[in-house]
């Protein structure tokens, strides 16, 4: 059931499902879209996610009951807007399968190197959800052969642009942070880039692919970040 | 452009304005100053606009040399502040010449002082603004997120104003006496038991040592929390409980999206005096009705022209 919930004193929670599913990201991302257009000047900030949108308001402009009435009578229509058949843009990244735990998640998986290679760089992913860090894009879902649970041990760095899985996501590290998943390759493309408009290629509902290239490819193309 | 020169940076100095917002979607943390009470005192006391790029300072320790003739406000912790070997009064703005030597000493109460010079420092805007973000290298002067260092220029232009001027006393936070900290209900509330959210507002609760701009962890007997939410937005103040049951209250270098359930919001002025607190420091909590914290938040940000 679609709710409002107040998140503090300057946000509100506007929540669509209690369970993301396949089509939620791309009809998250087609609502932010709508209220930005309509409400834009009132919100600071508007995060969506699996099943929510956080909208972070002017407290000197609207407040929680304002914006309830504003919203109430437009949802209905928004939600009820068809959405895109294929989906959002297609994004092809090249990967250099390379990462510190390829074998490790092959001997976990009990795969071979080139079959978590094939699996990996066969689907389709969505974006589900960007945050953690600046461009970190949630994408899913994962093939099932490769779900691993988190490392026991999170890594103190792990570089820029590395390519990860845990569960049935994947992503790519945009910066060097902190991080518990398992490491698969490198992207020689920056991710997030302040000096770029937009910042991140990537929004909520696009699609990716990654096209496994060699190191050579990898170095030509920019890498290692 | 010529400014004040850093002889010594202290522990960790920072330049901050009214945050970066705007970028949440993308998974940038809006930063900011973690005390907006001082903040706003000190650009206010030199005319500037509110969000007007001020330096934060960490346990004080900050000694400054002027190139040119200007004027500062000095808010915030109870640090010794000398100008040229003489004491200055506590929040309050004062002249600054060329080859003066404004000097820090340590917070005996509160652990953040803010500096504010006419005008503002000058740095360049990234995302639409100079905050700096340690964690995702963001902001500062230049712009890699980076504290202060010995030896860095902060540029300001020259100023004068009439006379001096201080906050008026009342104005002035005791920061070894906070008080109760109000809590705004709701988020994950509902799903935690009724005895553990009494249980929040009835234990005392000690400031972790752990804590930094990203969040202030609580050390206390352990709450039991419900089970991990779906990844959600969440904001400044936001009370995560995770599966040890110690609280973490988000700050203003918190992350976008969080999956650990929430147990209400820090009434946004008391995330103030909550930023003056320094570890191990006892904390209690009560709760506050919403529209009250609003009416009064209103208030505040109506008098410093946000």
């Amino acid at each position: 059931m679609m709710r409002f919930e107040p998140a503090g004193a300057e946000a509100l929670l506007l929540v669509l499902a209690e369970q993301p599913d396949a089509q939620l990201p791309l009809r998250i991302a087609l609502l932010a879209e709508r209220i930005r257009a309509e409400l834009g000047p009132l919100l600071r900030d508007l995060v969506p996610s699996w099943t929510s949108l956080l909208l972070h308001y002017d407290l000197t402009r609207t407040d929680h009951r304002q914006l309830v009435e504003r919203l109430s009578p437009l949802l209905p229509r928004w939600l009820a807007e068809p959405l895109p058949a294929k989906g959002g843009r297609l994004h092809e990244i090249p990967i250099w399968y390379a990462g510190a735990d390829l074998a490790e998640v092959a001997r976990l998986c009990r795969l071979s190197v080139e079959q978590v290679i094939e699996l990996h760089s066969s689907t389709e992913y969505r974006v589900g959800a960007i945050g953690f860090a600046p461009g970190f894009a949630y994408l899913g879902d994962l093939h099932e052969r490769l779900a691993l649970p988190r490392r026991s041990t999170p890594r103190t760095r792990v570089p820029a642009g590395s390519l990860a899985i845990v569960e049935r996501q994947t992503a790519v590290y945009p910066q060097a942070s902190p991080g518990g998943w398992h490491l698969l390759g490198l992207c020689p493309r920056r991710l997030f880039d302040v000096q770029r408009e937009p910042p991140c290629p990537l929004v909520l509902g696009d699609r990716v692919r990654f096209v496994a290239v060699d190191e050579q490819t990898f170095r030509a193309e920019g890498g290692p970040l | 452009m010529s400014g004040l020169r850093v002889l010594k940076p202290g522990p960790q100095s920072l330049l901050q304005d009214g945050g970066r917002y705007g970028w949440q979607h993308l998974g940038v943390s809006p930063a900011g100053p973690l005390d907006l009470h001082a903040a706003a005192w000190a650009n206010y006391l030199l005319d500037n606009p509110w969000g007007t790029p001020l330096l934060e300072v960490a346990l004080g320790y900050l000694e400054l040399e002027s190139e040119l003739d200007t004027w500062l406000a000095l808010t915030g912790a109870q640090v010794a502040a000398t100008l040229d070997g003489a004491p200055l009064p506590r929040w309050s703005r004062f002249p600054l010449r060329a080859g003066q030597r404004l000097k820090l000493g340590f917070a005996r109460s509160g652990q953040r002082a803010y500096l504010a010079v006419a005008g503002g420092f000058r740095a360049p805007s990234l995302l639409g603004s100079v905050s700096t973000q340690l964690r995702e290298g963001l902001g500062g002067g230049d712009g890699l997120g980076r504290p202060l260092r010995a030896g860095d220029l902060l540029p300001c232009q020259p100023a004068s104003l009439a006379r001096a001027a201080s906050v008026p006393w009342p104005y002035q936070p005791d920061y070894r006496a906070p008080g109760q900290l109000r809590v705004i209900g709701g988020g994950d509330a509902a799903g935690f038991a009724a005895d553990q959210v009494q249980a929040f507002f009835e234990r005392s609760w000690q400031l972790s040592p752990q804590s930094d701009r990203m969040g202030a962890r609580l050390l206390g007997e352990p709450l039991v929390a419900p089970t991990q939410q779906w990844s959600q937005g969440v904001g400044r103040g936001a009370i995560q409980v995770p599966p040890d049951g110690q609280p973490i209250i988000l700050q203003a270098d918190h992350q976008t999206m969080g999956g650990y359930p929430i147990l209400g919001w820090l009434h946004p002025l008391d995330q103030a005096r909550l930023a003056q607190c320094p570890a191990h420091h006892e904390l209690r909590f009560s709760p506050v009705d919403l529209g009250e914290a609003q009416a009064e938040l209103r208030e505040f940000y109506r008098f410093f022209g946000r």
